[in-house]
């Protein structure tokens, strides 16, 4: 199995670095960074010519890459346009989107999976018309509907209902209260309770936005595999053993119905990491998706490759997890 | 990035297990039969049906409404004399109400509706076209010929196509609608090559496969004239969701400023205009979003119909 | 036939609700089975044989409308609670089932799944019904049990897969067990075995066997007692002797025909032409009428309902005097059957 994960990275190697020299090029015909500088007639030609060197802009594209992998593959991802260190920047906007979709990722699953599972042993009943339709109509809507209504409609009526129009206890922009360090003027970020509290009322409705679109497409899933599995043989067979129904559905219904689910599970938790670009821009929050943007708007070849190796990773090693996980859970599958 | 792929992925997957017209039913004196029962299967989906009626009509209505409706999306608009600061709102007159530089917002949407579709019908056409290719002859001849497409594929998915997608448009002078639909299509085609892929590799051990290729017949007859056809439903159910898929994909990206630009339009340019707006004059805002959705649903319970009606296994037993 | 009967099947109906209307799999079926009987059932498939079981079972899907009565040493089990009906499934009606390529479940070993089932109705230890699971699986002649109960299904060749079900069947001893089409899957020479193997054990837990087959190959030595179903009837009834070589009803004697090397060697296979009629919507009269070569007038309005023709010997058919005096009755499919107008075959 290690043998297995190891030389899927290896092979994955190649992948990097051809989706790396894909994206630099890209990004470098993107256009002139420094086009804000030149149309300024009041910066001076020899600052631009400065920058310019700075940049790498005077060097074919060939050697800029060249510098750029020589220096990350010793971990070392340079400098963005700013002249301001990368990693940070980016291991930044990582922890938020972490925030951000790992929590709205784990309960989408949990409430998916639960619901289809309800809906699958009691098909065709009003629990499965109702949680079917109500699932089909989240999974069909744009998540830009979902986070604007949630943000425009939804917090304001709350918010007003609460009596709180002037404080407003739901926060609809960022991920925290600005400044979000302790001081006697702004006890609101004192101490982990606080905390919480801030974190919590900012990170509602991008969760619930992110959690309802993607519950849909668990539920919806998880109700077909379970569906599958319970009209299968080997369960007819669990039946005719007499055994409780309760343990038919559990051990032989259920267990094998989360084959194909927690392998796309896997593949989604690699996917996430590259942020929920919507809701980050409708709920003003700064994680990876904002940055991808920024980075592509800023032509800022440093910061989009460290995204991408970050991202791409995930990606690719959730593949792997996937892989491995299918063979744990179904004895039939052999890694090769 | 997280909901579109998240989606696709899942969207890919729920296509995955459905099996096409019975993968061991050859296409031949049953063919026709079997269309038959699942054009009837198909009609009798009610959801299904008046979905695809309200979808027709909005098609024909971002047709030819922008020629029939008494505004047009570049005729400018005064404030009449005497009115008041909420001059802009939705009338009878005004029915989306009017947008803040002057036009009858209904023109704009319909004229954003029309580039929307059209940019989805390309982006379908095209990445059906590539999927299918791709996946059949990868799924056919195997080996290294496989195994490259399929690294390709894996290329494919973790590069983000928004720098693509920004590059193309910091390149592209003017109109830049179909190079929009064309990269879009070239970023989309890799879940479809995968279905096709995984059907081809069973069916190409099939008995029938065999016989044509006992008969002398060349690869590419195989793979289009005996094998494509029977991969024919994932396939139409696979473009028929990607309808709504792209919408939504063009949508996203002129919200984030990727997608197309004057003089082009879409409902996403549309959307993302009214956005600083949402709370002050939803109208503005609102009225794409909303179409936005009618259409990702419409499509969506069109693409569910047609999978009921190519599933064989869905003799739906009530009580 | 001796003995009092275990199980008594009256007037059993099943329906399945569907869009297009109710399919009526089973219409009216009636036989018994006596203690360590052997009892096989033939027919074409979708006649409604595998339904029938599945109702002994209670194995039909929620929507089955069921009918009529089942007995299970008087214990009436149609419309039972499911509670009662789980205590019987498995301990003393087991059931084998036809495709054992996918009749186990492939995450779990092979001596995990027979435990599971001696554990379903025993307080067993775990440790206690592994190592019984051991010996089942050595009794249907698993060589290596040890190392046999710790694989899994997948493991397994298709025969050895069809032995580890009946080691499960037989695993709680019980009174009937019943055979969906037992060996269809399996190549011949396999075939033989598992069936050897299924009767030795059957005198071994004293249980009475229903078969269930659409091959006649297969009843052939090992049945007492024979009925053939058609289109959710029985339609012959009697023992292997007279179905085989004194058939009275034409689906019968077409059956038979289409048995290679039945009567060995020189005579024609004889086909029966044209398909089963659709349960969803059965026309008056004989449902067999459509294909049969001596269809009469009267077919095509009364069904007929089975009867004597001899000792233990019933069949349902207004021509019962007409077959029993052919001297080859199968030659009467070789002659184009009568068309009659309204019997085109319903398809």
């Amino acid at each position: 199995m290690l043998r297995f994960a190891l030389r899927r990275l290896l092979i994955a190697i190649p992948l990097l670095v051809v989706a790396s020299i894909l994206v630099f090029v890209l990004v470098v015909n993107t256009g002139d960074p420094l086009e804000d500088m030149r149309t300024n007639p009041r910066i001076p030609k020899g600052q631009i010519a400065l920058q310019e060197h700075k940049l790498g802009l005077d060097q074919p594209v060939t050697v800029r890459y060249w510098r750029w992998v020589s220096k990350a593959v010793h971990g070392d991802f340079g400098k963005d346009n700013k002249d301001r260190p990368v990693w940070p920047q980016v291991k930044r906007a990582l922890f938020v989107t972490l925030r951000l979709v790992l929590l709205a990722q784990i309960i989408a699953v949990l409430i998916g999976v639960t619901i289809g599972v309800i809906s699958a042993v009691r098909q065709y009943s009003w629990f499965d018309y109702a949680a079917t339709g109500i699932s089909f109509f989240l999974f069909s809507m744009p998540i830009v509907a979902v986070a604007a209504f949630l943000r425009y409609i939804g917090a304001l009526r709350v918010n007003e209902w609460l009596g709180r129009t002037k404080n407003p206890l739901i926060k609809v922009q960022g991920d925290r209260t600005f400044p979000s360090k302790c001081t006697p003027n702004n006890p609101g970020a004192c101490g982990l309770r606080a905390g919480l509290y801030d974190f919590a009322t900012h990170a509602l409705l991008p969760t619930l936005a992110l959690l309802l679109i993607t519950y849909a497409g668990y539920s919806r899933f998880q109700r077909a595999s379970m569906l599958e599995t319970l009209s299968s043989d080997y369960t007819r067979t669990a039946r005719a053993k007499g055994i409780t129904e309760r343990r038919v559905i559990m051990r032989h219904a259920f267990r094998n119905s989360l084959i194909p689910v927690t392998t796309i599970m896997a593949l989604d938790f690699g996917a996430i990491i590259g942020g929920a670009i919507i809701t980050e821009t409708i709920f003003e929050w700064r994680g990876m998706g904002r940055l991808l943007i920024d980075s592509i708007n800023k032509i800022d070849p440093n910061i989009l490759l460290c995204w991408l190796m970050i991202t791409a990773t995930c990606v690719i090693v959730f593949n792997i997890i996937a892989d491995l996980l299918y063979a744990v859970l179904d004895p039939r599958i052999r890694l090769g | 990035m997280a909901e579109i792929i998240t989606r696709q992925a899942v969207v890919e997957e729920s296509t995955t297990p459905m099996p096409g017209p019975g993968p061991d039913r050859e296409f031949t004196v049953e063919a026709r039969s079997q269309w038959k029962t699942i054009v009837r299967r198909f009609v009798h989906h009610r959801l299904a049906m008046i979905s695809l009626f309200l979808f027709v009509l909005l098609v024909i209505a971002s047709i030819i409404g922008p020629p029939l409706w008494k505004y047009k999306f570049d005729q400018t608009l005064r404030k009449p004399a005497g009115s008041g600061p909420n001059w802009l709102s939705p009338t009878w007159e005004h029915p989306f109400g009017i947008s803040r530089t002057g036009y009858d917002q209904l023109a704009l949407v319909m004229r954003g509706l029309q580039y929307s579709i059209r940019i989805a019908l390309v982006v379908v056409v095209v990445s059906t076209v590539l999927g299918v290719v791709i996946g059949a002859i990868s799924g056919y001849f195997g080996k290294w010929i496989d195994t490259i497409s399929m690294r390709f594929v894996d290329l494919m998915l973790i590069i983000p196509f928004q720098v693509a997608v920004a590059c193309l448009q910091r390149n592209v002078k003017g109109s830049n609608w179909l190079w929009l639909a064309l990269f879009l299509a070239g970023f989309s085609w890799m879940g479809l090559a995968r279905i096709i892929r995984g059907e081809f590799l069973s069916l190409r051990e099939k008995e029938f496969v065999e016989a044509a290729r006992a008969v002398g017949a060349k690869p590419m007859r195989i793979i289009f004239r005996q094998i494509l056809p029977n991969a024919l439903g994932p396939i139409i159910v696979s473009a028929t969701l990607a309808v709504g898929g792209a919408v939504l994909a063009e949508a996203a990206l002129s919200f984030i400023g990727l997608g197309v630009k004057q003089p082009d339009t879409s409902l996403g340019f549309l959307i993302e205009r009214g956005k600083g707006e949402a709370a002050t004059k939803p109208y503005l805002f609102w009225w794409p979003v909303v179409i936005l959705c009618i259409i990702s649903l419409t499509v969506n319970f069109v693409g569910d119909g047609l999978r009921d009606a190519f599933d064989p296994r869905q003799n739906r037993v009530r009580a | 036939m001796s003995g009092e009967p275990i199980l008594e099947v009256k007037d059993l109906t099943v329906g399945f609700p569907t869009d297009d209307g109710v399919v009526h799999a089973v219409r009216g079926v009636s036989y018994s089975v006596a203690a360590r009987e052997v009892v096989g059932i033939v027919g074409e498939s979708g006649c409604g044989k595998s339904v029938t079981s599945m109702a002994m079972m209670g194995l039909l899907p929620r929507t089955a409308r069921i009918g009529g009565s089942i007995r299970f040493r008087g214990q009436e089990l149609v419309g039972a609670p499911k509670k009662a009906l789980r205590a019987l499934r498995g301990s003393k009606i087991a059931m084998i089932f036809q495709d054992p390529m996918t009749a186990m479940n492939p995450v779990y070993t092979v001596g995990w799944q027979l435990g599971e089932a001696l554990r379903a109705h025993s307080d067993l230890s775990g440790r206690a019904a592994s190592k019984r699971a051991i010996e089942l699986l050595d009794l249907v002649g698993i060589p290596q049990p040890e190392r046999r109960a710790e694989q899994y299904p997948h493991e397994f060749s298709g025969g050895m897969r069809q032995r580890a079900m009946i080691a499960m069947a037989i695993s709680n001893n019980p009174d009937v067990i019943i055979a969906d089409e037992p060996t269809t899957a399996l190549d011949v020479t396999v075939q033989a075995q598992v069936l050897e193997t299924l009767l030795r054990l059957k005198d071994e837990v004293n249980a009475a066997i229903i078969l269930i087959t659409h091959d006649l190959g297969v009843v052939a030595g090992m049945v007492d007692d024979l009925k053939v179903m058609y289109a959710g009837r029985i339609v012959e009834s009697g023992t292997v002797d007279d179905i085989f070589y004194r058939p009275r009803m034409p689906y019968t004697v077409g059956l038979l025909g289409s048995l290679p090397s039945a009567a060995g060697g020189t005579d024609r296979l004889t086909p029966i032409k044209g398909s089963p009629p659709s349960l969803l919507r059965l026309k008056p009269g004989c449902p067999f009428s459509a294909r049969c070569p001596i269809v009469r007038d009267e077919c095509l309005s009364v069904e007929p309902e089975l009867a004597g023709v001899g000792p233990g010997h019933l069949a349902a058919c207004v021509a019962t005097d007409e077959v029993a005096a052919m001297a080859n009755p199968k030659d009467m499919f070789h002659a184009p059957p009568l068309v009659v107008a309204g019997s085109e075959a319903d398809t």
